[in-house]
């Protein structure tokens, strides 16, 4: 593993310990997959849905490039400035100089998971300028000074009781309340005050529609409304396989976003932004720019099985019914994108030398391939970049980072072993024989033995049985 | 394919003869459970051929990484169910990887598609029993309470989903309690429970109060990595609920 290498097991295990956290998510995620049953109860409507959604987003994959194209032909042609970015350096700083031209020293933001992998707010924060989140998750999680733990529900780690006492430790105005709704009406008058008197609202993109050039951005609280409305400058960000072909390819991919994500038939709003503010017009800004970022996604994209990892749309499904997730929470990820999607998508991002632990954070139970609105094989791509992993390659980078040559020793000695009938049966024979005796203190066993009872070998093996009962052989 | 990843079998006549895949593991720990599956297959009047030159599915290394391997051991078993008759498997992650797996595996190989005609012709045993042998237990057994821990793998990968439980409820005197989370992995994972073993036990542990809080005497599984997990979990415990595979369940149920 390299210097850089994210240590997952060490963090998963701090996350275990902590039996609050624990029940929080249990908890929280126990009630969003109740909730989401009840949306998806008919199965011949999830099937249908479900199969349009994935048809959505394959097609657009499929024409990605031309589909870019026409997107930034007609974001241009609408007012929208277009900013391209191959790495997330490249994208801070084409933020950075928007900001400096206007002079600006306040941002508002609303949620934006690409800005979160930019590590946007530090960068702004390094060079004078004040970053406020102001969905309500991530204004608490930056209040923590921590990174948000879930992608629909940043803050889904804490509970009312944690806030509160954030709350009471880090807004001067603020009184100890339990009270969810005293607490929310707090954030909104703080925040109202910096939506006022921001420079430049930053937002992140559910979907960019190439054939209209229209940012689409879904949300609850108003706050993205607020950010991309209020500032005189509205600078989007998003990663490039966001874009959609059509306008009607907006709402079963919305539909599917609500439903799966937070189990809402239908979200509080819709934001489809074509243009800044034109002459006569009230109110939006006057500038807006999109920022389309690479950030290794066409590296992903040349391959036609990692592909595949594009066409999430963010619903976070998959984290909600991951059972790994469930128990020990985002962070222990260490990454923007935490679950079973951020362990595919960040080795591909960022490298298997500092991510190659993360595509073993999952037992393949396949429950998120189950869930998942637009049919990812998650867990068929977790099983290549473990092979990846092992092996030199090209397809990702740092492939055969983490191969260690006694374990590729063991799987080849296994390999020889049952791969012949006359060695198999040999081995086997002799386990079952003296395998009891191994004492629990042997590495692997022990790990196992921490809260379960020796595996016990069988005096005989069932080849052996078969044989003593006469079952006849091939 | 069906539309969500799962293997749907067509189905199929009753055949004479049936090939048994015993599973490593079923192999070293749980051989009366393959013996039982055997047994119940040769109850309903089938013939049963257990190739003594057959391993293992080659799943471990597959899953690990290791792919190449995996293909070493997988090609091996080709050569030991010649015929065309079904082959029965007393686990869905066993099925689920030479039905659903070997395909890619042995993608551009040379055998690809004789793997592919393999593949096509494995069932997992509860399937097999309900969907081709159409089985009707008379239950020759004690009252008890039960539950029943679905295998990710059979449901997810294999389809198998109301089978076991349509079995279960033939049964008279048994009484199935449904799981809380029934569909939640137990933390087994192969090698995850030994590389991520705090997690796995955090797992494990969420598995067994659940099964404790449905007061059932036994935990019944069709998957012997479950079971070796869940019922290592119950014995570590010290907690007085027995895992049991449900060939080696139906058997005890059947045959007295």
């Amino acid at each position: 593993m390299g210097e850089t290498s994210i240590n997952f097991a060490k963090a998963s295990s701090a996350a275990l310990q902590d039996q609050q956290l624990r029940g929080n998510f249990r908890r929280a995620m126990d009630g969003l997959m109740s909730k989401r049953a009840v949306q998806f109860a008919d199965t011949a409507e999830w099937n249908g849905v479900r199969t349009l959604g994935a048809s959505v987003r394959l097609r657009a994959l499929s024409k990605l490039p031309e589909l870019l194209e026409k997107l930034e032909a007609n974001c241009t042609r609408n007012g929208i400035q277009v900013h391209w970015a191959s790495t997330t350096d490249e994208a801070n700083a084409i933020v950075l100089s928007i900001m400096q031209r206007v002079n600006a020293k306040l941002v508002v933001k609303g949620k934006s998971m690409v800005s979160e992998e930019m590590h946007l707010n530090a960068f702004l924060e390094k060079h004078g300028i004040e970053s406020l989140e102001s969905d309500l998750g991530e204004y608490i999680v930056q209040l923590d000074e921590a990174m948000p733990s879930h992608i629909i529900m940043p803050a889904i780690h804490m509970n009312t009781k944690q806030i509160a006492h954030l709350f009471k430790q880090k807004i001067k105005e603020a009184e100890y309340t339990e009270d969810v709704a005293q607490l929310t009406d707090l954030a909104r008058r703080v925040l109202r005050k910096k939506f006022a008197t921001a420079d430049v609202g930053i937002s992140g993109v559910n979907m960019a529609v190439a054939e209209t050039g229209t940012l689409c951005l879904v949300e609850n609280e108003g706050n993205g409304r607020m950010s991309t409305t209020v500032p005189p400058v509205h600078i989007a960000v998003m990663g490039l396989e966001k874009v959609v072909e059509k306008l009607e390819d907006v709402p079963p991919v919305i539909s599917l976003l609500t439903r799966s994500a937070t189990a809402q038939p239908i979200t509080t709003y819709v934001n489809m932004i074509s243009s800044p503010r034109k002459e006569g017009e009230k109110d939006g800004p006057n500038e807006i720019h999109l920022v389309i970022l690479d950030n290794g996604r066409s590296g992903i994209y040349a391959d036609e099985e990692l592909r595949n990892t594009l066409r999430c749309i963010r619903c976070g499904a998959c984290m909600n019914h991951c059972p790994v997730y469930t128990k020990v929470g985002g962070h222990a990820y260490q990454a923007p994108y935490p679950g079973p999607i951020g362990s595919i998508l960040m080795p591909q991002v960022e490298g298997l030398e500092k991510r190659g632990e993360l595509p073993h954070a999952c037992t393949m139970c396949n429950a998120c391939v189950e869930i998942c609105p637009v049919k990812i094989p998650i867990v068929e791509i977790m099983g290549r970049l473990r092979s990846e992993a092992v092996h030199p390659g090209d397809a990702v980078k740092g492939a055969g980072s983490h191969a260690s040559k006694a374990e590729a020793m063991v799987w080849k000695g296994w390999s020889m072993t049952y791969a012949s009938p006359l060695a198999y049966q040999f081995a086997t024979a002799l386990l079952a024989k003296l395998g009891n005796a191994a004492p629990a203190s042997l590495p692997l066993l022990k790990e196992w033995t921490n809260v379960r009872s020796k595996p016990r070998f069988a005096n005989r093996t069932l080849h052996a049985l078969a044989r003593e009962k006469g079952i006849p052989d091939v | 394919m069906s539309h969500d990843g799962t293997i749907s079998r067509p189905a199929i006549e009753r055949p004479e003869s049936v090939y048994f895949f015993g599973t490593c593991l079923v192999d070293l720990f749980y051989p009366e459970a393959g013996m039982a599956g055997m047994e119940l297959l040769k109850a309903q009047g089938v013939r049963v051929v257990f190739p003594q030159g057959q391993s293992c599915c080659g799943q471990p290394a597959y899953n690990s990484g290791y792919r190449e391997e995996a293909l070493k051991v997988a090609r091996a078993q080709l050569d030991y169910f010649p015929g065309d008759w079904p082959i029965v498997v007393p686990s869905g992650s066993c099925a689920g990887m030479m039905s659903k797996h070997w395909p890619d595996l042995f993608k551009g190989e040379p055998d690809e598609a004789r793997a592919r005609q393999v593949a096509s012709r494995v069932w997992e045993l509860t399937q097999f029993l309900v969907q081709v042998l159409k089985v009707k237990f008379e239950d020759q057994g004690p009252p008890v309470k039960i539950t029943w821990h679905a295998s990710c793998h059979a449901q997810r990968e294999m389809g198998v989903t109301d089978e076991p439980k349509t079995l279960l409820r033939q049964l008279a005197n048994v009484e199935l309690v449904e799981l809380q989370r029934e569909k939640e992995c137990c933390g087994f994972g192969g090698t995850f429970a030994v590389r991520h073993p705090e997690i796995s036990a955090a797992m494990v542990g969420d598995k067994v109060a659940d099964i404790e809080n449905t007061g059932a005497k036994a935990v019944v599984s069709g998957d012997c990595g479950c079971l070796m997990n869940i019922s290592g979990a119950l014995e570590g415990g010290k907690k007085p609920v027995r895992g049991v595979h449900i060939a080696q369940f139906l058997k005890e149920r059947t045959h007295g």
